[in-house]
């Protein structure tokens, strides 16, 4: 007889009572709880046993949640019946704290929402501020953001099956995944001085220019990275564990899909060709050739495979804007919105003055108006709506994260599976809830 | 269709709905009267010329002392099919904090709804599940409103802080040391 549910007796009852006489000598007694709980059994047997609905508190400090991810969980045996996620223990108040900061002092707090991919953010933001006050940013800027944007992707997707099949109980791929993200991160150290909480955008353009030989070891690092994909594939891909723990689980329908406001690998991974960075194109993208992979059964199978695709897509985005770049300047002539050289800075007074006001009240030249903004980072839409009153700071900005989202769509993903594909879900959505709490 | 056109033809259907149509930079917002606004996103999201099958984002703006109506809930959609978008504005009065919830045409509103009343303290009516989603569940106020400070009072702390400090009252006298009393004493908040 296949047992469901949990049995659970009366707490009292539990076990057999020890007593000791102080001498090493031992005798046990079957107190009363015990013999009712031995009648119980005479139930077992004729097979009317009582099940209730046990409640697991999964999370927040769970290594598989991925964060402070809390999900109680109500359990029917081993199949979870109602998921409920919390979220709000990273919650900082970043929107609050944006309408109280200049347009250039809030990039620093975009850092802080996906920190795994922190440059994808704080391009998001630029590119939101320069279309709401109509700067045109420098070719090689925008070749620059690209690039870094596709490395800060191939960052993020790198944690993503690392942790990923971690969690279900492959140790290796996390450590060949951790090799790799470390050449890429040594490059943004090389590029910004920072590793993780990059902050290299400017509203306008980029902080500083890349040099030949920065460009020359990213490409060398390009020819070698397809190498190492096929690496992490032949790991998993075809291993039967991993097939079986993730081929059917977590299947979600591209209607569904949609209908929930799903974006990135989840919604690729039902089939759905949606891409920012194709739809909306912004930066280079429509300069370069690249292809959006999509999945078929929209299980956790299809969104690691997205991700996958996703490495030689950024790959070779890489490549060709490091082919194509040209030089110029990396910053926009939009004095009034934009800080001024440092050199000039420390030489001329006019620029001290300019840069004096720019940082003690902000760029007084924002338009009124509103605009939203979405970029492709690499957990789906990061969109950015931003209420300008003419003032230097943001009446308010509106952060829409990806992650907020698809965590609103565990419980469609996790009622009715096993509490072991919970953990299998929770990794195929690649959240970070730094983006979630905002 | 180009997004003026789609602010248009909304016009034209609910003339007595629409308020006024804004452009700024390429994007078109519609601003809604707030009370037929499930009819209205029912009809751009069935109607096949304009389905607007994904909702991109929901969220409230206050604008304090700025507008005659305090609040407005915004809507950007999107339709896949034919790869435009649209912002819908509704108006919510200070005095009346009520709107219809759009959560059975878009499950995705669900926690964007949420964060609405949790941020605002609009209702959304016919929300299957409105609770705070961000703040702790027995916050007072709600933080992004602009009347609401950025910092708290000289001395204010969270009341969760005082059950806690409880629980850990006698631990001196049981051996435990958590840290948790010192760090207090040391001014570390």
């Amino acid at each position: 007889m296949m047992m469901k549910g949990v049995l659970r007796q009366d707490s009292r009852g539990q076990g057999i009572k020890e007593s000791s006489d102080g001498m090493g000598t031992t005798e046990y007694n079957l107190n009363k709880d015990v013999s009712g709980a031995l009648s119980n059994s005479a139930t077992i047997k004729s097979g009317s046993l009582a099940t209730e609905e046990l409640t697991l508190s999964f999370g927040p400090q769970h290594p598989a949640a991925h964060g402070v991810l809390r999900l109680v969980l109500q359990l029917d045996g081993e199949t979870v019946v109602r998921c409920t996620p919390y979220v709000g223990y990273l919650h900082r108040g970043i929107e609050k704290l944006a309408e109280h900061r200049n347009y250039f002092q809030i990039i620093p707090l975009t850092d802080r929402l996906d920190y795994v991919s922190s440059m994808t953010n704080n391009i998001g933001y630029c590119i939101a501020v320069e279309k709401l006050s109509g700067i045109d940013v420098p070719e090689r800027a925008k070749f620059i953001r690209t690039l870094a944007a596709e490395m800060s992707r191939i960052l993020s997707h790198l944690l993503c099956p690392g942790t990923h099949a971690l969690d279900i109980g492959a140790m290796t791929v996390f450590l060949y995944c951790f090799r790799e993200r470390e050449k890429f991160i040594d490059l943004f150290e090389r590029l910004c001085g920072a590793r993780l909480t990059v902050s290299y955008p400017r509203i306008g353009g980029v902080r500083n220019d890349v040099g030949n030989d920065w460009l020359e070891d990213l490409y060398k690092l390009t020819e070698e990275f397809p190498m190492r994909i096929e690496q992490y594939e032949t790991l998993i891909d075809q291993n039967r564990i991993w097939l079986r723990r993730t081929k059917g689980i977590g299947v979600i329908s591209a209607e569904d899909a949609i209908n929930m406001g799903l974006s990135g690998p989840l919604l690729r991974g039902s089939g759905v060709a949606y891409d920012v960075r194709k739809f909306m194109p912004y930066n280079v993208y429509d300069k370069v050739k690249w292809e959006v992979p999509t999945g078929k059964n929209g299980d956790v199978y299809d969104r690691y495979r997205v991700r996958m695709e996703e490495f030689r897509q950024s790959n070779s985005i890489i490549r060709q804007c490091i082919e194509k770049i040209s030089s110029g300047p990396i910053m926009a002539q939009a004095p009034k919105f934009i800080l001024p050289p440092k050199d000039k800075v420390l030489t001329d007074i006019e620029h001290l003055i300019h840069h004096f006001v720019l940082i003690t009240k902000g760029a007084q030249t924002a338009p009124h108006g509103e605009i939203y903004v979405a970029t492709e980072v690499p957990k789906g839409e990061l969109g950015f709506y931003i209420v300008s009153d003419g003032t230097g700071k943001p009446y308010r900005m509106r952060i829409r994260a990806p992650s907020f989202v698809h965590i609103s769509a565990l419980p469609k993903l996790c009622e009715g599976a096993m509490v072991a594909d919970v953990v299998a879900n929770i990794g195929s959505i690649d959240i970070v809830l730094g983006e979630c709490d905002r | 269709m180009e997004a003026r056109e789609i602010a248009e033809a909304i016009k034209e259907i609910f003339q007595l709905e629409v308020k006024d149509i804004q452009e700024f930079r390429g994007q078109v917002s519609v601003i809604i009267k707030k009370e037929r606004i499930h009819e209205i996103m029912k009809y751009l999201y069935d109607t096949a010329e304009f389905c607007f099958d994904y909702l991109q984002d929901l969220c409230g703006v206050d604008y304090l002392d700025k507008k005659e109506k305090r609040f407005e809930i915004v809507y950007h959609l999107y339709s896949f099919r034919h790869r435009h978008m649209i912002r819908i504005k509704a108006e919510v009065p200070e005095d009346d904090m009520f709107i219809d919830s759009v959560v059975c045409i878009w499950t995705g509103a669900n926690w964007h709804e949420r964060e609405a009343y949790d941020m605002y303290g609009i209702v959304f009516k016919g929300h299957p599940d409105l609770r705070r989603i961000l703040m702790p569940e027995d916050w007072e106020g709600f933080p992004l409103r602009k009347d609401y400070p950025l910092r708290g009072p000289e001395g204010w702390e969270w009341k969760g802080i005082k059950e806690i400090e409880e629980l850990h009252t006698n631990d001196d006298e049981r051996g435990i040391k958590t840290g948790f009393k010192g760090s207090r004493d040391q001014g570390i908040k």
